[in-house]
């Protein structure tokens, strides 16, 4: 583009005024370099711990895990037995134990968890929503002793009396279902911790569900009103299709948390290596059993335990990471 | 179009049925919190009784007793830890946030941090006992506290990073302006403009550390004595109430109660503190 | 033409800049000057690169990767485009005010003496004096003379706005920056600043860009108008505004499109 404005030859950059940049500020910007530098780096290795920490988590437990896994190898995972005069373990009652009350957990905390959150977005008046969703919050802000010692003296006396006995009498002797509802009837057991256990994982589920139904574009809903569906229609055949992704993560992340619980599960699981024969059986899972046996392993005992530690971070580390990838994905579909 | 009538009335009906189900669902969440708090209070005041800020943890089968030393010993830990993780996980954020932001290695950190929000927090236990008790040969409240930094530091990390990236980038690009450097930016300029917002996300990690029993089961263990020694078992709330809770002794079972109040009490205050404080300085 | 002058001293001369943002070219040979202690004002439609053209001036874009710009900015001697000048120094010579008013979130006195901070080490009888000339500066003095302790954030839109602009001027830059600087403001606040460009002009160089012509013919001694990523006219103001000399400009002077 050709000079065709005011720029004459005469013209000349002038001098900067003499006390614009002294010898100072050139030593204060080179000191300034320097500090940046400190602290791009000292920072970068504070967020490095994080996946040092993971590493040193998965490497430590591996390595004193290992005289368990070279002495039962894979056989270890479903081997039924818990015997520590003899040293024969297996893991199957274990995971039994977890993935039955974790499962049980689920059953009740995921349609509650909807229900919460279908209210909270739906029906609830504004005013309101704020407080009980901070009431809902407040229930995963419990610490998971309080929910154990709840389990162990409120609630096992009742369940036992108005939910165990019951049951057993009315559905104890049916042919398929019957054996469910067999056993001890003192308020523990596998069914009892799954319920515990539900309104742990409940806020947690209820949270990512109503987060994803608040981000569903209104102009979705406004024309699905528009056509006459009715409230509940709206939420099952629009939002709920169109939070699909969100809503699996927000499940799995309640299963994360269902499986690595450790304390609202020992109080009210009834630490029995046994495998579970009924839903009323006592049980344990693998966190209960480190919580309890840990103290006086040894040998064999004590790397069988870190074997299982191995184990339940595996897997709720899967678990997690769908989580996080479902709901990454339901974000991004958003566009967020 | 006609329309038809007994078609829509049970369309309605299910729909009735459906919102009822949902508000019962609600109903029953807060029942149980309720509850569970009633319950809490009611067994835990009658426990309170003046011994127990004055009298350390009863042997088995001796009368009486108090949780002072439990009380300080969680202090001492949950102390250590925020001091620990308070710098590590805000600076982390800020790494997050203002350097880090698209790298893969930036979001492969995220998504671990994530993670390990959700983990398994007796897994870490193990994890922190094989690192730093078998090897020292001792169980200590350092190792307590490591093991509870863990936890701490991805909630204060992700909370500041979240709060970081609220702070608009004309904030930044003023004190650009001037010729600050990016760390003085990032401190003086957007974390303190960010203050609130990371205030509350240490409240709430200290609020979730208090309550963890199962990292302190293989850490600092328990201590039926009084101590300030950090190097050595360190008594704490949470593992004496996961020993006295099931024990068959009354007077156990009542400090059980009285520690599980005192330990819900911070955890609640915390929490409504944390959403208090912050709505109201976002709202100015 | 105006009538010759003596020859204009420049701040800065700006020859063949090209800016990309990513692939796109949002300059195109962008060849002019910023005459010392006078205001060039930038004029044009929106998208037609002004303020992208001034975010060079300090290197403001350099803060996002995939933002970057050819060609040489030469500001007293140095070009400013070279790789190894330090941005920070830059910043503190050539300073700048944004759209929004952005108050930090501190005190007012701490507002101004955070930038006097950086480069400077005054005693606090010093810093006070700084932040009062400051602040005169501005205009803003007497209203906020007796809350220095308060809030930036509590001032109104206008006062803050006056703020970033003494924040700017308490570093005692060689050339101030204002990026659209009362397009947030209100009537009242707008003429004030106004004011206050003509006066910073005797001690400062002044670029700044407005999509308000009116006040470009009213503060500037020099206007320059793009359109499109080009500087289409360069000249005194009183010549853009009264015999451009191309028919793109008399067109978006007159309003014919724009």
């Amino acid at each position: 583009m050709s000079l065709e404005s005011v720029i004459r030859s005469e013209d000349r950059l002038g001098d900067e005024p003499a006390q614009a940049v002294s010898a100072d500020m050139v030593a204060i910007a080179k000191k300034q370099r320097l500090q940046d530098a400190v602290f791009h780096r000292v920072t970068q290795a504070f967020s490095l711990l994080v996946l040092a920490a993971l590493l040193g988590i998965i490497v430590s437990l591996f390595v004193n895990a290992l005289p368990t896994f070279q002495k039962f190898g894979f056989p270890f995972l479903w081997h039924v037995e818990w015997d520590i005069i003899n040293e024969d373990f297996g893991a199957a009652i274990a995971i039994v134990g977890t993935v039955a009350s974790a499962g049980i957990a689920l059953l009740i905390a995921v349609p509650l968890a909807f229900g919460v959150a279908v209210f909270l977005t739906e029906t609830c008046p504004v005013w309101l929503r704020r407080p009980l969703g901070t009431a809902i919050e407040l229930l995963a802000a419990v610490p998971s002793i309080i929910y154990g010692m709840f389990g162990l003296f409120v609630f096992a006396p009742l369940f036992a009396d108005y939910l165990q006995i019951p049951l057993q009498k009315i559905l104890g002797g049916m042919p398929l279902v019957g054996f469910l509802f067999g056993g001890a009837t003192n308020g523990m057991g596998i069914l009892a911790a799954g319920i515990v256990l539900a309104f742990m994982v409940l806020p947690f589920i209820a949270a990512v569900m109503r987060d994803v139904f608040e981000i569903t574009p209104p102009i979705l809903r406004e024309s699905a009103y528009g056509l006459g569906c009715t409230t509940w229609e709206v939420v099952r055949q629009v939002v709920l299709p169109y939070t699909q992704k969100g809503v699996i993560g927000g499940i799995m992340l309640g299963l994360g948390r269902a499986l690595g619980e450790t304390m609202a599960v020992t109080f009210v699981i009834g630490n029995a290596n046994r495998m579970p024969t009924s839903l009323f059986s006592p049980g344990t899972s693998i966190a209960s059993v480190l919580a309890n046996e840990f103290g006086e392993a040894e040998a064999l005992h004590f790397s069988t335990l870190f074997a299982l530690g191995f184990l339940l971070f595996v897997i709720t580390f899967v678990v997690l990471a769908a989580a996080k990838v479902m709901i990454l994905r339901a974000e991004k579909a958003k566009g967020n | 179009m006609k329309m038809n009538d007994t078609l829509y009335r049970k369309r309605r009906l299910t729909s009735l049925v459906g919102l009822t189900f949902s508000m019962s669902a609600m109903a029953v969440g807060l029942a149980v919190l309720i509850w569970i708090l009633f319950v809490l209070f009611s067994n835990g005041l009658a426990a309170l009784d003046g011994h127990l800020l004055t009298s350390d943890t009863p042997a088995p089968g001796t009368e009486g007793g108090g949780l002072r030393n439990a009380i300080v010993g969680s202090l001492m830990i949950v102390g250590l830890t925020v001091l620990v993780s308070t710098p590590v996980g805000i600076l982390a954020g800020v790494y997050l946030s203002e350097y880090g932001d698209r790298s893969k290695t930036a979001e492969l950190t995220r998504f671990v941090t994530d993670i390990m929000l959700s983990a398994p927090s007796i897994v870490l236990g193990l994890f922190v006992y094989a690192i730093a008790v078998a090897t020292v040969g001792k169980f200590s409240g350092y190792a307590g506290s490591l093991a509870l930094s863990l936890i701490a530091v991805p909630v204060v990390m992700r909370t500041t990073e979240n709060m970081l990236r609220l702070v608009p980038g004309s904030l930044r690009e003023a004190a650009f302006a001037l010729g600050a450097p990016r760390w003085k930016v990032s401190t003086f300029i957007t974390l303190r403009a960010a203050k609130s917002g990371v205030m509350t996300g240490l409240l709430l990690a200290v609020a979730r550390i208090s309550g963890e029993t199962a990292p302190l089961l293989f850490t600092a263990l328990n201590n039926q004595f009084f101590s300030t020694n950090m190097g050595a078992p360190m008594a704490n709330l949470p593992v004496v109430i996961f020993q006295f809770a099931m024990s068959p002794y009354d007077n156990w079972v009542r400090l059980a109660w009285a520690g599980a109040l005192l330990i819900t009490l911070t955890v609640l205050v915390l929490n409504i503190l944390a959403r208090v404080f912050f709505r109201e300085k976002v709202g100015s | 033409m105006s009538d010759i002058k003596t020859p204009v001293k420049n701040a800065i001369e700006v020859r063949d800049l090209n800016f990309y943002y990513g692939k796109f070219q949002g300059l195109r040979n962008v060849t002019m000057n910023i005459a010392e202690r006078k205001v060039t004002a930038f004029i044009g439609p929106s998208g037609c690169g002004k303020s992208t053209l001034l975010r060079t001036l300090n290197r403001m874009y350099s803060l996002y990767p995939g933002q970057r710009a050819e060609g040489e900015i030469n500001f007293y001697g140095q070009n400013i485009l070279d790789p190894k000048q330090d941005l920070n120094l830059l910043r503190a010579r050539i300073g700048m005010v944004f759209q929004k008013p952005t108050p930090f979130p501190m005190t007012i006195y701490d507002n101004i003496a955070f930038g006097v901070r950086l480069y400077e080490n005054l005693s606090s009888s010093e810093m006070d004096d700084r932040v009062e000339w400051a602040l005169t500066k501005a205009a803003l003095w007497n209203e906020v003379k007796d809350k220095l302790g308060q809030n930036g954030l509590s001032l109104s839109g206008g006062q803050q706005q006056r703020l970033c602009i003494a924040r700017s001027v308490a570093v005692k830059p060689s050339v101030l920056l204002l990026d659209e600087p009362t397009s947030a403001l209100d009537p009242i606040s707008t003429g004030k600043v106004e004011e206050l460009v003509h006066e910073l002009k005797t001690d400062y160089t002044i670029a700044i860009v407005t999509h308000n012509m009116q006040q470009a013919a009213r503060c500037s001694d020099y206007t320059a108008y793009m359109y499109l990523g080009e500087l289409i006219e360069f000249g005194e103001t009183e010549q853009i505004f009264f015999k451009p000399n191309k028919t793109a400009t008399e067109d978006y002077i007159t309003g014919r499109f724009g």
